[in-house]
C-alpha cells in the first residue's frame, strides 16, 4: 500500500476532490498547513511598516491506497490541481507498512 | 445627597438636557470602540489584555470620578489654581451651578457628560503600552494619572477658572485635554516600559483587522457625543461641532489612504481606520470654531501628517505600539494650533485666525495651551511612572510577554479554534507531575 501525499493550493481542492472521487477512491484526509517552497511568502504593510509573510497557507491531501492504484491517483491529483502558476504544489508517495480498520479490525488492502 | 433634598436644582432647559445626557451615552461607547480599535491592533494573545485595560478604566475613572476627580477637575480654583477645591468632593453641593459655566442644564447631567472624556483619555494611553504594562501596575497608575494629571488639565482648559480657559486658549472638546494629553503620556510610558520582547524584529502583525475597523465606526459614532455634546446645548453651535467633526474625519480618512498609496502602492483598511481617527482627534479642539470647508482643510493635513508621522517611532527605537504619539498627540496639537488659522468667528463663538484676518495672538495663546499641556503631562506621567517602576514595576516578564496577557494575567484566551485545547482538563502546569481537573464547580488536584 502507498501513502500518496499532495500540497496544494486551497482554492483547488474541490477540483481535487471530485477529480478523486470520480476516479474511484473510499476516503481521504485534508488539513490546512502552511509552507513555502519556490513561492515565498508575500509582503503585507501595516501603517506603513512591511511585515515579511514568510509562510503561504496550503491544503494537505493524504490518500491511502493499494499498490497498483498509486501512479493514476497522483495523476488524478496533478492534473486537477494544476494551474500552471508557481506555488501549484507537490504530490508524494511513500510506503505503507499496515493499515487496520478501527471498526472492524481488518487489515492490509481489505483496510482500505 | 441631603443637599439635593434641601435645595432645588438650578433652572434648566429640557431640550439641552436630553442632550447632553444622551451625548453622555454616545461618548461611553467610545471607549469600548477604541478597546476594538486597539485590541484588533494586538498579537490575539493580547487581545483580553487590551480589552480588560480599557473596560477597566471605565471602572476606576468611574469611581473617582465621583469621590474626587470631579472636583479637581470643575470646582472653584483651589490649590493656587493648579485645580478645582475639593468643594464638589463626593458630589455634594449638586444643587449649585457648575462654577463659571453659563449652562442651562443640571449639574449631575455635566458631572456626567464630563466624567466619560476622563474615562477615555487614561484609556488612549494603552495603545502605547500594549502587551507588557503589568495588570496590578496598570490599575495605579491609571488611578493616580487620572486624578494628578488629568484633573488639573481639565480645570485648566475646560473650567471657566482655569487659567488657560481665562486666557483664550480655545480647546472646544478636548485635542489637548484629551488627546495630547494622553499622547504625551503614552509617549512617556513607553519610554519607561521599554520595547516589547522582540520589537522591531520579531512580526507583531495586528491580528483582526476588523476588530480595528468596527472599533474605528464605534469612536466615530460617540465622538459626535464627545464634539456635538461639548456645545453643552441642543443649539446651532451643536450642528456646527456635528458637521465639522464628520466633515473632518472624512477628509483625514482620504488624506491617509492618499499617502498610503502613494508611498506604499496599497490603500489599506487599517490605514482608513487610522485616518479616521486622526481626523476625530485633530478636529475635538476645533469643532466648535472653524467652518465646513476649513475642517476640510483641517482633516486633510490631519490625515496626511498623522500617517506620516507613523515610521518616526522606527526610526526613534521607540516601542509605541499603537501609534498613540503619531496619532492622539500629533493630531491634537495639530487641531490645537490649526485653530490660529482655520478658526472663524462665523460659528458664533471664538476669535478669527490668521486665515480669516485675525491676528497671530491666538495662534500663540494655542501653542501655549498645547506646551503647558503636553508639557505637564509628560513630565508628571514620567514622575509617577518612575516611582512605580522603582516600586512595584511596570514591565511583565519575558515569559509572561511571550505567553500574552490573556493567559499569563487573566487566565483566560481570546479565541477557542483547537480542538486539543477545549478539553475539560487543564494542565496548570502540562508535563509536570500535578495535574488539576476541573468536573462541575469541585476542583480537584492530584499529585
Amino acid at each position: 500500500m502507498k501513502l500518496v501525499t499532495a500540497i496544494i493550493k486551497p482554492f483547488k481542492l474541490e477540483d481535487v476532490k471530485s477529480a478523486l472521487e470520480a476516479y474511484g477512491i473510499a476516503g481521504l484526509t485534508v488539513s490546512e498547513v502552511q509552507g513555502f517552497g519556490r513561492q515565498k511568502g508575500h509582503t503585507e504593510v501595516y501603517r506603513g511598516a512591511e511585515y515579511k509573510v514568510d509562510f503561504v497557507p496550503k491544503i494537505r491531501i493524504e490518500v491511502v491506497v493499494d499498490d497498483g492504484d498509486a501512479d493514476g491517483v497522483v495523476g488524478v491529483v496533478v492534473k486537477a490541481a494544476n494551474t500552471g502558476q508557481i506555488g501549484d504544489g507537490k504530490v508524494w508517495v511513500t510506503p505503507v507498512d499496515q493499515i487496520v480498520r478501527v471498526r472492524t479490525g481488518e487489515k492490509g488492502p481489505d483496510a482500505l | 445627597m441631603i443637599h439635593l433634598a434641601a435645595v432645588q436644582p438650578p433652572v434648566t432647559a429640557a431640550g439641552d438636557t436630553a442632550w447632553v445626557l444622551a451625548s453622555a451615552a454616545l461618548v461611553l461607547l467610545m471607549t469600548p470602540g477604541l478597546a476594538f480599535f486597539y485590541g484588533g491592533m494586538v498579537r490575539g494573545k493580547n487581545v483580553l489584555g487590551m480589552l480588560m485595560q480599557n473596560y477597566v478604566a471605565i471602572g476606576i475613572v468611574s469611581v473617582l470620578w465621583v469621590l474626587v476627580v470631579y472636583s479637581l477637575a470643575f470646582s472653584s480654583n483651589g490649590f493656587g489654581g493648579f485645580a478645582g477645591n475639593l468643594h464638589q468632593f463626593g458630589l455634594a453641593h449638586m444643587n449649585e451651578p457648575v462654577a463659571g459655566e453659563a449652562i442651562d442644564i443640571p449639574p449631575l447631567a455635566f458631572v456626567a457628560f464630563q466624567l466619560m472624556f476622563a474615562v477615555i483619555t487614561p484609556a488612549l494611553i494603552t495603545g502605547s503600552t500594549a502587551d507588557r504594562f503589568k495588570f496590578s501596575a496598570y490599575v495605579i497608575f491609571i488611578s493616580l494619572w487620572v486624578v494628578l494629571v488629568y484633573g488639573p488639565i481639565a480645570h485648566w482648559v475646560f473650567s471657566p477658572e482655569g487659567w488657560l480657559f481665562k486666557k483664550g486658549a480655545e480647546d472646544f472638546a478636548g485635542g489637548t485635554v484629551v488627546h495630547a494629553n494622553a499622547g504625551a503620556a503614552g509617549v512617556a510610558m513607553a519610554i519607561l516600559l521599554g520595547k516589547r520582547k522582540g520589537w522591531p524584529k520579531e512580526r507583531m502583525r495586528p491580528h483582526n483587522v476588523p476588530y480595528v475597523l468596527l472599533g474605528a465606526g464605534l469612536l466615530w459614532f460617540g465622538w459626535f457625543g464627545f464634539n456635538a455634546g461639548s456645545a453643552l446645548a441642543a443649539n446651532n453651535l451643536a450642528g456646527y461641532a456635528f458637521v465639522n467633526t464628520n466633515t473632518a474625519t472624512a477628509a483625514a480618512l482620504l488624506g491617509w489612504i492618499i499617502i498610503e498609496k502613494i508611498r506604499d502602492g496599497h490603500a489599506t483598511t487599517l490605514g482608513a481606520a487610522s485616518g479616521a481617527v486622526a481626523g476625530l482627534v485633530a478636529i475635538t479642539p476645533a469643532a466648535g470654531f472653524v467652518s465646513p470647508v476649513g475642517a476640510i482643510f483641517l482633516g486633510l493635513i490631519a490625515g496626511a501628517v498623522c500617517s506620516l508621522c507613523t515610521t518616526i517611532k522606527f526610526k526613534l527605537g521607540l516601542d509605541d505600539a499603537l501609534d498613540v504619539g503619531a496619532v492622539h498627540l500629533v493630531g491634537g496639537v495639530l487641531g490645537a494650533l490649526l485653530i490660529g488659522f482655520f478658526g472663524t468667528k462665523a460659528t458664533g463663538i471664538g476669535a478669527d485666525g490668521l486665515f480669516y484676518g485675525g491676528s497671530a495672538h491666538l495662534l500663540r495663546l494655542q501653542a501655549e495651551g498645547v506646551g503647558a499641556t503636553v508639557g505637564y503631562s509628560f513630565v508628571a506621567t514620567m514622575i509617577i511612572g518612575y516611582v512605580l517602576k522603582k516600586t512595584i514595576g511596570i514591565r511583565m516578564t519575558d515569559e509572561q510577554q511571550m505567553i500574552g496577557m490573556d493567559e499569563s494575567l487573566h487566565a483566560e484566551s481570546a479565541y477557542d479554534f483547537n480542538a486539543l485545547s477545549a478539553g475539560s482538563f487543564s494542565g496548570t502546569s502540562f508535563g509536570s507531575s500535578s495535574l488539576s481537573a476541573t468536573i462541575g464547580h469541585r476542583t480537584e488536584v492530584q499529585a
